[in-house]
């Protein structure tokens, strides 16, 4: 099956949209992807059909909302192949999936003297977490770099890693660069030698097949909005015995078993984790976001977007002064740009005024930005609903703005 | 000239555009003709740090006006920069105290000045007017 452009975007409103009075060009998918229909009819479909708070009341709509929050986890379980849906922990998004393992791991498994990896490719969601719980813990917070391509230097994994290290934690796919990680051998890397790891799929999950098992990852993270779901939701998996043996983040309702002032028990998998109303229709939002997605294949999807991302790279390197940030071998579907002498806000503003909607500044990746000795970038990053028209109005768009810059 | 009445100028100015790219060329040309900051003045304390670009600004008080300058490393930042230098240079510390900024929004450049747009210059205004504020107390 190949991709069906046309009747993708037909299920894409916002595409048709004109922007300062030009059509929409949305190549800012890294930061947030744009809704189907399917997704927000389904939202629509519960607020106004069976909303009502979940596990709690014992009447229907109550009953209806339950099944849908259960079945969109049942959803999110078969997508990333978990063995339990109670792996499954719905959050507000990845970065407070990340702060969740951060804080209640940390408190459990790391203590004074001992060492947590990051590299120096996440974003700051993937970093700030675990310097938190490291200043708390006097742990120590030690970096894997990478390479002048943008690619994870991960021969030096080994050295790096200590008997004090207790976790890793890396991004699958880099957000500023678009270098697709090598997980699994980083998870072999790490297991050998007992330390935990989690993966930041926020850039990934969107474009590859993840399967949790096969790859044997701890803990893996990911957004909802990323992945053409609603905002606001988020998924943790971790392996139930590490779930297990880690304790409440968050207090309140729905987290606990009996509560007395002497002493709470916490309820179970998944819901110990899942303290106070669960954001449930959102949850069921991203069970339909998934569904959208496996109806178009994230094989076919990826392919697509390998294909744009190969026409796009051509095409932008035929720019005089244009260079792209990360070149990593394994790229995904994103590229980041300077062009010599045009500041990437100008460069930002003047693509916006054609309609073009572009990321521009750090992308929440300052340490990839110092290490490039630069202070942001111009970034484009293309979905499944993206076409080489689109990419062709960006060339154009960058060359109109080089040209504005050559007679000022 | 009174700010309003540089103000109005402005505004007139920006009338005569036909479109974005007219408007946004002018800008690049006045960015590119601000003399900026010199070296010594683009210090760590005169910077003012947005995550999408710097603007350095230094403000003084000579023979009871307001001097200013300041300096940008994004063209069109600097260009909007060099607006504001032009409508608050060489005014009072009171004028710029009570001086009702308008000219941004009647040009349509107001989605450069938006609180989240982290670029510097909503800094740059509110330091414009602090300074009127505090070098008003001076001078007097």
């Amino acid at each position: 099956m190949t991709i069906d452009i046309n009747k993708i975007r037909k299920d894409f409103p916002i595409l048709e949209e004109l922007i300062h009075g030009k059509p929409l060009v949305y190549f800012d998918n890294a930061a947030t992807t744009q809704k189907p229909r399917q997704v927000v009819d389904k939202l629509v479909e519960y607020y106004y059909k069976y909303n009502s708070n979940i596990h709690r009341g014992v009447h229907y709509l109550s009953n209806k909302s339950t099944d849908g929050n259960e079945n969109a986890r049942v959803i999110v379980q078969n997508f990333i192949n978990a063995k339990h849906s109670h792996e499954v922990i719905f959050t507000s998004g990845a970065t407070e999936s990340v702060n969740l393992v951060a804080n209640s791991f940390g408190d459990r498994f790391i203590s004074e003297g001992d060492e947590v990896i990051v590299s120096e490719l996440e974003h700051h969601s993937n970093i700030v977490p675990w310097q938190l719980i490291c200043e708390r813990k006097k742990a120590t917070l030690k970096v894997l770099p990478f390479n002048d391509h943008g690619e994870l230097m991960i021969e030096k994994l080994d050295d790096l890693i200590t008997d004090r290290t207790k976790i890793i934690a890396v991004n699958h796919i880099s957000n500023s660069l678009g270098t697709i990680n090598p997980i699994r051998k980083i998870i072999e890397i790490a297991h050998a030698k007992n330390v935990r790891v989690l993966i930041d799929a926020a850039q990934s999950v969107q474009h590859k097949k993840i399967d949790v098992q096969d790859l044997n990852v701890d803990f893996l993270v990911f957004s909802g909005h990323k992945i053409y779901g609603p905002t606001g939701i988020g998924v943790l998996y971790g392996k139930e015995e590490l779930l297990n043996e880690m304790p409440p983040w968050k207090g309140g309702g729905e987290m606990i078993s009996e509560v007395t002032f002497e002493k709470t028990t916490y309820n179970e998998l998944p819901y110990k984790f899942e303290a106070g109303t669960p954001n449930y229709i959102d949850a069921i939002g991203l069970g339909a976001a998934i569904e959208y997605v496996e109806s178009i294949g994230i094989e076919n999807i990826d392919a697509y977007e390998q294909e744009l991302l190969t026409y796009a790279t051509e095409k932008l390197l035929s720019i005089d002064g244009l260079r792209i940030y990360g070149t990593a071998k394994e790229k995904t579907s994103v590229i980041s740009f300077l062009v010599e002498g045009i500041h990437f806000y100008d460069m930002g503003m003047l693509l916006d005024q054609m309609g073009i909607a572009v990321r521009t500044g750090t992308h929440c990746t300052e340490p990839v930005m110092q290490h490039f000795g630069i202070d942001g970038t111009v970034r484009a990053s293309f979905s499944f609903y993206n076409t080489k028209e689109e990419i062709d109005s960006l060339y154009n768009g960058i060359l109109k703005v080089c040209k504005m810059f050559a007679v000022k | 000239m009174t700010i309003n009445e540089i103000q109005e100028d402005i505004i007139e100015e920006f009338a005569g555009f036909e479109d974005w790219m007219d408007k946004y060329a002018y800008l690049i040309e006045l960015g590119t003709d601000l003399s900026g900051l010199d070296e010594k003045y683009q210090t760590e304390s005169n910077l003012i740090k947005g995550c999408q670009s710097k603007v350095w600004f230094n403000a003084s008080l000579e023979n009871g006006v307001v001097k200013l300058e300041a300096d940008s490393d994004a063209i069109i930042v600097k260009g909007i920069a060099a607006l504001l230098i032009r409508v608050f240079n060489n005014q009072t510390p009171e004028d710029i105290m009570n001086a009702d900024l308008k000219f941004i929004d009647e040009i349509g450049l107001k989605q450069h000045l938006s609180p989240t747009r982290s670029n510097g210059l909503v800094s740059m205004v509110k330091q414009i007017k602090m300074y009127g504020i505090a070098f008003n107390h001076v001078s007097k």
